[in-house]
């Protein structure tokens, strides 16, 4: 009973929301160019399906790439900050340094340094991305619990064994939640990699249409990239859920009684 | 048969000039079970971190004599430290992973033990399932179950309320008598050093330099009966005055400071 309550009310808020907005734009008259009817971002879905499909094929593949890319990237500069105090004190402030300039004023630098090939769209992903990953999974490693590492040692355990058994499990849920937030962004960056300069992608789609006021278009193009945003975000939901099994079991477990 | 001897232990951490151990002897037996009483924030988890070999001393040496090839100690700090990722029988049975066992013959070796830590039927519940009390029992057996040459015990009942600490002492009593494993534990509680050990060691002075080593020589088997006995509050008196001396020891060093 309290998982159907807990998927109708969301359903009936989406449902009220679109209707709301199905009917209230007529009522209002307000113009097309403006903001179309949901009937009419439907009907575009439909009518130009195999377009969008085929735009979001390149959205998703440079996003996709540039999300892998970001995640090596990003493990390998938190354990390098890690493991090295030294590359810690140098990379740290420039990883820093990267986030304060504005993604997007870096991004037509891509552009020149690229071309209009998919690398450089997959550079504005990386951009976006790799941030939240490098900080998130350092802040995971830092937080190891030190009395178990000691534990560990006591018992014989090398620093390899250590690693494995112990900060590779703890940063788990770090690095998950970061992924969670990078997939997001990743989207976002290659939509505006395209912006900049592509030949294909839901970005040059909307920019596309939005210069044709075609707002019905630009509404499904969003939409599109939106549900793109979605599946990679599931991914990591998904990760989570197979590789965190006991957090799961903590939650349900969180209103009983504890055994004892 | 010794179990641990430290020889004229010096320690101070690199950025301080205070020495925390000057010139420290003394030595364990085996099967000895023998507790350190000191003040708090005097470093006597730094004296742990010495022997599990986590730091290194500026002078003197650390001896742990075992039979086997490796030292093996096992160490139950203040909290239960378990892995949340593991259930309890992995969280128990990673010493001997560790030490090359198959994950398959570590969970079989370790799962003889849970009947008598009172485990039994908590094998594929995770920690936060447990109360603390059965944590800080699977700790325990995490730190045991690799037979190690010495188990270090720092403050282990210190974060479980007085009702649950009272009987982990009793079961941690029965359980050194019966298995005779050689001990050494860090507590606040005079109570329980006194029900546990066979020696208790004070710290008199600062830096850690002699410790006042006191025979507890209340005869085994023992039981919580025992607190009550009159040789009990007798030792317990004499223990009190030690420790009284040395807050006063205490404060005029601070006078001095100022």
């Amino acid at each position: 009973m309290k998982r159907f309550n807990d998927l109708i009310f969301p359903f009936v808020f989406l449902v009220f929301i679109l209707l709301a907005w199905e009917f209230l734009i007529p009522y209002f008259e307000v113009p097309n160019y403006i903001v179309p009817k949901f009937s009419d971002v439907l009907k575009v879905l439909w009518s130009q399906k195999e377009l969008l499909y085929k735009h979001s094929v390149v959205t998703l593949g440079e996003a996709i790439l540039g999300l892998c890319i970001s995640v090596i990237i990003g493990i390998s500069c938190a354990l390098s900050i890690y493991l090295w105090r030294s590359v810690g004190k140098t990379l740290y402030p420039i990883i820093i340094f990267s986030q304060t300039i504005p993604t997007i004023a870096l991004s037509p630098i891509m552009v020149m340094w690229f071309g209009y090939s998919i690398w450089s769209k997959v550079a504005v992903v990386i951009l976006f991305c790799f941030f939240p990953i490098v900080i998130s999974t350092l802040d995971g490693l830092n937080g190891v619990d030190k009395d178990l590492e000691d534990v560990l040692r006591a018992l014989g355990g090398s620093r390899l064994q250590i690693f494995l058994k112990l900060h590779m499990n703890s940063v788990l849920p770090n690095f998950l939640s970061s992924f969670k937030i990078a997939a997001t962004y990743s989207v976002s960056g290659a939509t505006i990699g395209e912006w900049l300069g592509a030949e294909a992608g839901l970005g040059i789609y909307i920019k596309r249409a939005a210069g044709m006021l075609q707002s019905d278009s630009v509404f499904a193009g969003v939409l599109v990239l939106s549900f793109l945003g979605l599946v990679l975000f599931s991914i990591g939901f998904l990760l989570e859920k197979i590789l965190l099994k006991y957090r799961r079991k903590l939650k349900e477990d969180n209103y009983e009684i504890k055994k004892s | 048969m010794k179990a641990l001897e430290i020889n004229n232990l010096s320690f101070k951490y690199k950025d301080s000039n205070k020495l925390i151990i000057d010139d420290l002897s003394f030595s364990i037996d085996k099967n000895e079970f023998v507790t350190i009483i000191a003040p708090s924030g005097t470093g006597k988890s730094t004296l742990f971190r010495l022997i599990l070999g986590l730091l290194r001393p500026q002078k003197g040496d650390i001896n742990i004599l075992s039979e086997g090839v490796k030292n093996i100690i096992g160490y139950m700090p203040q909290k239960d430290s378990l892995m949340p990722w593991r259930n309890i029988l992995d969280n128990t049975a990673v010493g001997l992973e560790l030490n090359g066992y198959s994950k398959k013959d570590a969970r079989n070796k370790a799962v003889k033990y849970f009947e008598s830590f009172r485990l039994k039927g908590t094998e594929k519940s995770y920690p936060n399932e447990l109360s603390g009390g059965m944590r800080q029992r699977a700790s325990f057996l995490r730190a045991i179950v690799n037979n190690p040459s010495i188990l270090l015990l720092d403050e282990p009942f210190s974060s479980l309320d007085a009702l649950t600490r009272r009987k982990m002492q009793t079961w941690l009593l029965d359980l050194c008598q019966r298995e005779k494993n050689t001990v050494f534990m860090i507590t606040h509680d005079i109570d329980e050093a006194l029900l546990l050990s066979d020696r208790i060691l004070i710290c008199t002075e600062l830096p850690y330099k002699n410790l006042k080593s006191i025979e507890v020589s209340i005869k085994r088997p023992r039981n919580y009966e025992t607190t009550l006995s009159s040789e009990f509050i007798e030792l317990k008196r004499v223990i009190l005055n030690i420790l009284d001396m040395l807050e006063d020891t205490k404060e005029e060093v601070k006078n001095e400071e100022i």
